[in-house]
């Protein structure tokens, strides 16, 4: 398949703004050793230079649909970018401190286009609401998000990738940017937010599709649910905290 | 330059933001009109011959300029090199405008600018950095400075 190498090889030098950079170690395909080499996230592409100075990368690995993961193993600082799909590659990258990776893990496990668009699409929905002076919202809410219904259904089929917290497994944490991975279920509740005396919302019926009017809306296949977005974040929150507390405990207590 | 072909053979295969049988001409000597089923996935243009499966290519529609052309006509080139263009031909007026809206803004640094945009204007309205509450006011790709490497 033909790629816009060039393009590519401009984007990855130009001085947009990177979202992460910085030396990774790579581990090879075939052999275990790992190679030194300097690494540029922008957007959805991880983009990697044999030398910080190179005019050209190396490679780019493309970031959309893959899964992060931090890893137990014998080299320090290790994590992996996950790919759905039994031929898959998996790159296994190394960082040269517990700071650098965790940043490395977080960038990378929200660098998917799908991701930026939930975010985009948020801001514009609040941004919305409050020009056209919505008196309602959650003023009673307790916790750290603010659930509002758009009141706009979408068709569960055509609900993109929508990043989900995956349970810990063997002692990695999984963070999925994979399109159709498992949708977050239907139903959610505020605490608080059924409490309180101000008129709602009726709660969202069981996806149905949207009656045709989105904002900015160009296409018919991307949307996805304010909630999920919602609960989305508070899970990021809660697992990176917890994470970080298992290492912070296990570098105290080498036993562990 | 390497990439994970199996991952963006797979990403073209997903759901499309737009899809759709298009005359196309690429950028090379003597090439003419032909016939392509083109398919916008996130900020990728992928491109097939109609009856087959896999993609004849992609192109990465980050720093590019979707021009008019004629009428029914669009072009797609990259800001290192303007006069090379892929070009497009509609079935209709209406078509190519649609296609022209959902290209400009199909790129990754498009909605950054949006994002940032928004976050602005809330800002200024609520006296509130609407990420805050999301724990993601940090991340450098929401930042408005540019983050040189």
């Amino acid at each position: 398949m033909k790629l816009n190498e060039r393009s590519l090889a401009f984007y990855a030098t130009c001085d947009s703004p990177a979202d992460n950079a910085g030396f990774l170690y790579k581990r090879g395909e075939r052999h275990t050793a790992y190679h030194r080499r300097w690494f540029v996230l922008k957007g959805n592409m991880l983009f990697y230079f044999e030398e910080r100075e190179s005019r050209e990368p190396v490679g780019v690995i493309v970031l959309e649909g893959c899964t992060v993961e931090l890893c137990d193993s014998a080299e320090e600082f290790t994590f992996a970018i996950r790919f759905g799909g039994a031929k898959s590659r998996t790159y296994v990258l190394a960082a040269e401190s517990q700071a650098a990776m965790e940043s490395w893990v977080k960038s990378l496990s929200r660098a998917s286009f799908d991701y930026m668009r939930l975010v985009v699409r948020e801001l514009e929905r609040q941004l919305e609401e409050m020009r056209w002076g919505s008196a309602g919202g959650c003023g009673g809410c307790q916790g750290s998000w603010k659930p509002k219904p758009s009141g706009l259904e979408r068709s569960s089929e055509q609900l993109p990738a929508l990043p989900t917290i995956l349970h810990k497994e063997n002692g990695c944490a999984v963070w999925n940017n994979t399109p159709g991975a498992e949708r977050p279920p239907d139903t959610f509740s505020c605490s608080g937010y059924h409490g309180e005396g101000s008129p709602q919302p009726p709660p969202l019926p069981p996806r149905r599709r949207a009656s045709g009017s989105e904002v900015g809306s160009t296409g018919v296949a991307a949307a996805e649910s304010t909630s999920t977005f919602c609960r989305l974040h508070e899970r990021y929150g809660r697992e990176v905290a917890r994470l970080r507390q298992d290492w912070l405990e296990r570098q105290r207590d080498p036993q562990l | 330059m390497r990439y994970n072909e199996r991952e963006l053979l797979s990403l073209a295969r997903q759901p499309a933001e737009k899809a759709a049988e298009i005359l196309m001409r690429v950028p090379k000597k003597g090439s003419v009109l032909k016939k392509r089923l083109v398919k916008l996935v996130v900020n990728f243009l992928f491109y097939f011959r109609t009856d087959e499966a896999e993609p004849i290519g992609a192109l990465l529609l980050e720093h590019c300029r979707i021009t008019k052309e004629e009428e029914n006509v669009f072009s797609i080139s990259f800001i290192e090199e303007p006069e090379r263009k892929y070009c497009f031909e509609c079935d209709s007026e209406e078509q190519c405008l649609e296609w022209i809206e959902a290209l400009k803004r199909a790129s990754y640094e498009f909605m950054r600018r949006s994002l940032i945009f928004y976050r602005n204007e809330i800002q200024k309205m609520t006296g509130k950095d609407p990420l805050e509450q999301y724990g993601i006011s940090e991340e450098a790709r929401f930042q408005l400075g540019t983050h040189k490497q």
